[in-house]
């Protein structure tokens, strides 16, 4: 499969997206994210559907909408309990602003449902060089701010207590989010980006009891399921992102039904 | 006695109300103090002061330099949100406060620094199990052994052994001594409970009608909650 150039791009573009977003999901789930990622992938759709209106490139205008919901809900919500109903408030705004945009853009719903579900075997060479330029920068951030983004992340309270500059880590992580959302949905869709980024990360956390346990099962499991999703698209026809999808949701409930014989 | 930390005139006001008043204590090397007072007096506010976590209406909190370095103060908060789910071992959520480095990964030193902190509070047997999984007496030394990873010389702890069985009040509490002696390291202990602060402090630092006073423990009279000022 890897004598088409098509293959090529598929399996170096996945093998990134799944190392970045399988990193960032351990922090994304200890956070208790997962909803915020999920709306970003959607509020980048709405991104992308005003840069068709406005005329941008679809990166720039998912960029200004991730980046502006992350520092919205950051604002908006000091306290966690207040976080799901102002991430539900904001998404639903630039939401249904997208949908506006998509109307009076005189776009084909086709131009929509490409941002929202990609296409892992329909990337170029400079989608992949994208790709892989994203992976490095986000790698190396995570890179310099792990020890204090891990402490808040997995003991809030404890960082705090400790000196850890917790509302500075708060800020460069959503917004790592946010760009990684964006520039990861413009290039394999917004599904995929939310499905490696929260559940190889949630099978890891059932598993793992070590910060590299946690790592390495999530990176792992992300990067089985991109590969062995490829390969059967490659033999089938059908969509990778399903078989991904299928793959990953696999490996987590075997991982609940390995804990729940086990503990 | 070398004084380590020293709280100047400070007042405390959340909007209209007002917290402190001007209060003056200090804290010297190796002393083992309690902080006592009626619930919301503000006894977590006056940690949250001393550690810099919130900032004073007015007044300071001096930090002295320790053998020409800062002050390191080592804080155990009241309440801690880990959920049942909470996937780290004992081990690594200790090792959380290992501190700044620009790599990821743990050196050596610092991975028998955690080993050495584990030992002293009586963990290492317990340290792959998961914090979410362990009792409260363990999750207490946890968090103990958390703050003292970074080896600090005032020992703040906040409400340590509340909700805690008598037995393990008793045990967390004799090894914190048994710590905070053996390493000179001044400790602060918040509390409700006088014969514990009786039993392991020296002296008090009572807060009542917004304001501060001190005297022996052994002097602290149970019924009124008020100590015999010196």
């Amino acid at each position: 499969m890897f004598a088409f150039d098509f293959m090529r791009h598929a399996f170096v573009a996945s093998t990134f997206i799944a190392i970045t977003c399988g990193i960032i999901g351990v922090f994304v789930v200890a956070r208790e994210l997962s909803f915020l990622t999920h709306m970003l992938s959607e509020i980048g759709f709405a991104g992308a559907s005003f840069a068709a209106f406005a005329g941008l490139s679809p990166l720039v205008g998912m960029l200004a909408f991730t980046l502006t919901s992350s520092a919205l809900i950051s604002g908006l919500s000091v306290e966690k309990a207040r976080r799901e109903s102002t991430i539900s408030a904001v998404s639903s705004l630039f939401i249904g602003s997208g949908i506006l945009f998509l109307a009076l853009a005189n776009q084909s719903s086709s131009y929509a449902t490409q941002i929202l579900f990609g296409s892992i075997v329909g990337i170029s060479l400079n989608g992949v060089w994208q790709l892989v330029t994203l992976s490095l920068v986000v790698l190396a951030t995570i890179c310099l701010i792990f020890r204090p983004l891990l402490f808040d992340s997995f003991d809030a309270v404890g960082a705090t207590a400790n000196g850890v500059r917790t509302g500075l880590i708060s800020i460069i992580f959503l917004i790592l989010l946010a760009v990684s959302v964006s520039v990861g949905a413009q290039i394999v869709g917004s599904m995929l980006v939310f499905i490696l980024m929260t559940i190889p990360a949630s099978t890891a956390k059932t598993l793992g009891h070590s910060v590299r346990q946690l790592l390495l099962i999530s990176v792992g499991t992300a990067l089985l399921g991109v590969w062995l999703g490829l390969w059967l698209a490659y033999t089938t026809n059908w969509p990778a992102t399903f078989f991904i999808a299928v793959i990953e949701v696999a490996f987590y409930l075997g991982a609940l039904l390995y804990q729940k014989l086990t503990v | 006695m070398n004084t380590i930390i020293s709280v100047r005139n400070l007042t405390m006001h959340f909007g209209d109300k007002d917290v402190f008043d001007g209060l003056n204590f200090s804290i010297a090397v190796g002393e083992k103090v309690s902080l006592i007072g009626h619930n919301g007096v503000g006894k977590s506010t006056l940690v949250k002061l001393m550690i810099g976590l919130l900032k004073p209406t007015s007044g300071s909190v001096v930090r002295h330099d320790l053998n020409g370095r800062m002050l390191k103060i080592g804080y155990v908060p009241q309440f801690r949100n880990i959920d049942a789910d909470a996937p780290l071992s004992i081990a690594s959520f200790v090792a959380l406060n290992i501190g700044k480095s620009w790599h990821p990964w743990l050196t050596r030193a610092e991975q028998k620094r955690v080993a050495a902190v584990l030992a002293e509070t009586n963990l290492t047997e317990l340290k792959d199990r998961p914090l979410a999984l362990a009792s409260g007496g363990e999750r207490q030394r946890a968090y103990l052994a958390q703050a003292l990873l970074a080896n600090p010389d005032l020992l703040i702890l906040d409400e340590a052994t509340a909700s805690m069985d008598v037995d393990a009040k008793q045990a967390i509490m004799a090894l914190v001594d048994q710590i905070v002696t053996t390493k000179k390291m001044a400790l602060l202990f918040v509390s409700h409970d006088l014969a514990l602060t009786k039993q392991y402090t020296d002296r008090y630092l009572l807060i009542a009608d917004q304001k501060i006073t001190t005297g022996t423990s052994q002097s602290i009279d149970p019924e009124t909650l008020k100590g015999v000022e010196v």
